[in-house]
């Protein structure tokens, strides 16, 4: 058996002299573009959910909620659901929750991948210099927090409950009984796309298999591990659909809710 | 197709510069191909390391056009041959002479590698693994050892000094197929988090994107990996759990989760 102790750093020889030129980068290709738009997609989600979390109005329109106010867990909130914060928060109670999703998408392997080099230009693209001189990567604090991604996995899977009860309770209109308006649809399109954006989360295809090494003894396991697979491929994929729809589900029950709107009734 | 200006590498760890080159291309043709004929027309001293011409060997590794890739899986076609195109050693790595680097990194990163420790044999003498269990490491044995990606991971393409401390994503990959082996029962884990440095890995991915063999290193070797450091170091838990487990086991039986698997978190300190 092998210990860390006996394990010494590598012999390996530095400074030593590299081929190739002595430039940022050789590439000749539009490198910055991918980096550039995932940087101005994200600076604009995060421009809208600001202003939406401090606005607190029109998040609720009988029966939408808005996605960045559920679970609303504050007395003042326009959509008892619940009530488990005082009456002395006077803030907008989407601040006292969105904290759970904002982790769960800061620590996401996925958009970690996509802020480090969109913003820390750690690198900015591949075969392109890192900005910073020195560099010890999830090593240190604050980034060895990363680690939490889990616990806000956790989180999430709470946060997708509730937003899944608020989709199904959007069938359910206060003066007409069941029925289906253009926001049920909206808010079962948003939940279902955060059920796949978590379930295909890598710390959920490592919890529910991937920890094991004999996955042949646990069939049930390995049975969710193999369908969590091909979905965790697409991990990006839902990670910027979840994002975008998350903003545009707010955004319909905004206008509907201020009146800009008036949404379409099915039946 | 026609003529086509090619700037190479020339030089050796005393320093180097471009050479402008115009070549000759034919359809069909692979960047080795081009590299071959400047080599046996105009430039016959020209170091470049080759074996396979087929994708599978991993020794024509190189810089073209700044990207990483394998010159003899680069087709001519998918360049634009109305520009130069440049090609230059690997960056990562000390330079020999002209295409040539000195990979020898790789090599003493890999005898780091904690071995191949086999839980005991069953009761006929023989070792069983199940196919499922077998499946999952499948994708790693596809590595040619090209280096592609420990070239393009720039926590040692643009800091030298983290070398001896990392790893690099070939190795990862390595461990991954070693801790995800279900005969073997070493505990890689402290080793990865304390020595190989696999927290300074911030998976962006480049590993992957470069892997002529399209494996997965990010997804299925580094991130496991880290869930794995998760398990042992971070997550309250699966400490809980542990301690747990051990208190409600009779002495002597072996651990739920991971049977035979040596734990060396003591050892680690």
């Amino acid at each position: 058996m092998t210990t860390v102790e006996e394990i010494r750093p590598a012999p390996v020889e530095l400074g030593r002299r590299r081929g190739g030129p002595d430039v940022k980068t050789s590439r000749t290709d539009r490198w910055w573009i991918p980096s550039a738009a995932t940087a101005a997609t994200l600076l604009a989600f995060v421009a809208y959910s600001t202003w939406v979390a401090f606005q607190n109005a029109h998040y609720y329109h009988p029966p939408y909620i808005s996605p960045f106010y559920s679970p609303c867990v504050s007395s003042n909130c326009k959509y008892q659901q619940l009530p488990i914060v005082g009456t002395w928060w006077k803030l907008s109670p989407a601040l006292i929750i969105l904290w759970f999703p904002l982790g769960f998408r800061l620590t996401c392997y996925y958009y970690r991948k996509a802020y480090y080099r969109s913003f820390f230009f750690a690198p900015p693209a591949c075969a392109v210099a890192d900005a910073r001189p020195r560099y010890f990567g999830e090593t240190r604090f604050p980034l060895i927090l990363q680690n939490a991604h889990r616990w806000f996995f956790y989180a999430g899977i709470v946060f997708n409950v509730f937003l899944t009860v608020d989709a199904v309770r959007a069938f359910d209109f206060p003066n007409g009984g069941w029925g289906m308006g253009l926001g049920s649809l909206v808010l079962t399109v948003n939940a279902v796309l955060l059920w796949l954006y978590s379930l295909s989360c890598h710390s959920c295809r490592h919890i529910a298999g991937g920890r094991l090494n004999q996955l042949a003894k646990h069939p049930v396991r390995h049975w969710i591990w193999k369908k969590l697979t091909p979905l965790n491929a697409i991990h990006m994929r839902f990670a910027w659909a979840s994002l975008i729809f998350v903003a545009l589900t707010d955004l319909y029950v905004r206008l509907v809710a201020s009146g800009l709107i008036h949404d379409p009734r099915f039946f | 197709m026609a003529d086509v200006t090619m700037r190479v590498w020339r030089g050796t760890e005393d320093g180097g510069s471009f050479q402008e080159y115009q070549v000759h291309a034919e359809d069909g043709e692979v960047v080795l191909d081009l590299v071959h004929r400047l080599q046996a027309t105009q430039a016959n001293d020209l170091a470049v390391r080759w074996n396979c011409k087929a994708g599978k060997c991993g020794s024509c590794s190189a810089e073209i056009n700044g990207m990483p890739k394998l010159m003899c899986m680069t087709r001519m076609n998918t360049l634009d041959v109305s520009q130069p195109i440049t090609i230059a050693p690997m960056r990562t790595f000390p330079i020999i002479r002209d295409l040539v680097t000195d990979v020898s990194f790789n090599y003493e990163m890999a005898k780091q590698v904690p071995a191949f420790t086999p839980r005991a044999r069953e009761a006929d003498g023989t070792y069983r693994m199940d196919q499922k269990d077998v499946d999952r490491a499948q994708e790693f044995h596809k590595c040619i050892e090209c280096f592609l990606c420990q070239n393009v991971c720039h926590v040692i393409r643009d800091h030298e000094e983290n070398k001896g401390r990392y790893a690099g994503p070939r190795l990862f990959v390595r461990y991954a197929e070693l801790e995800m082996h279900p005969l073997d029962t070493n505990d890689r884990r402290q080793l990865l988090r304390k020595r190989m440095g696999l927290g300074m890995c911030n998976i962006t991915k480049c590993c992957t994107e470069v892997c002529p063999e399209e494996i997965h290193i990010t997804d299925n070797a580094i991130i496991p990996l880290k869930e794995r450091v998760v398990d042992a170091s971070y997550d309250p838990l699966v400490w809980l759990g542990r301690k747990i487990a051990r208190r409600i086991r009779p002495s002597g039986a072996p651990p739920a989760q991971a049977p035979g698997r040596a734990q060396t978190e003591s050892a680690a300190g």
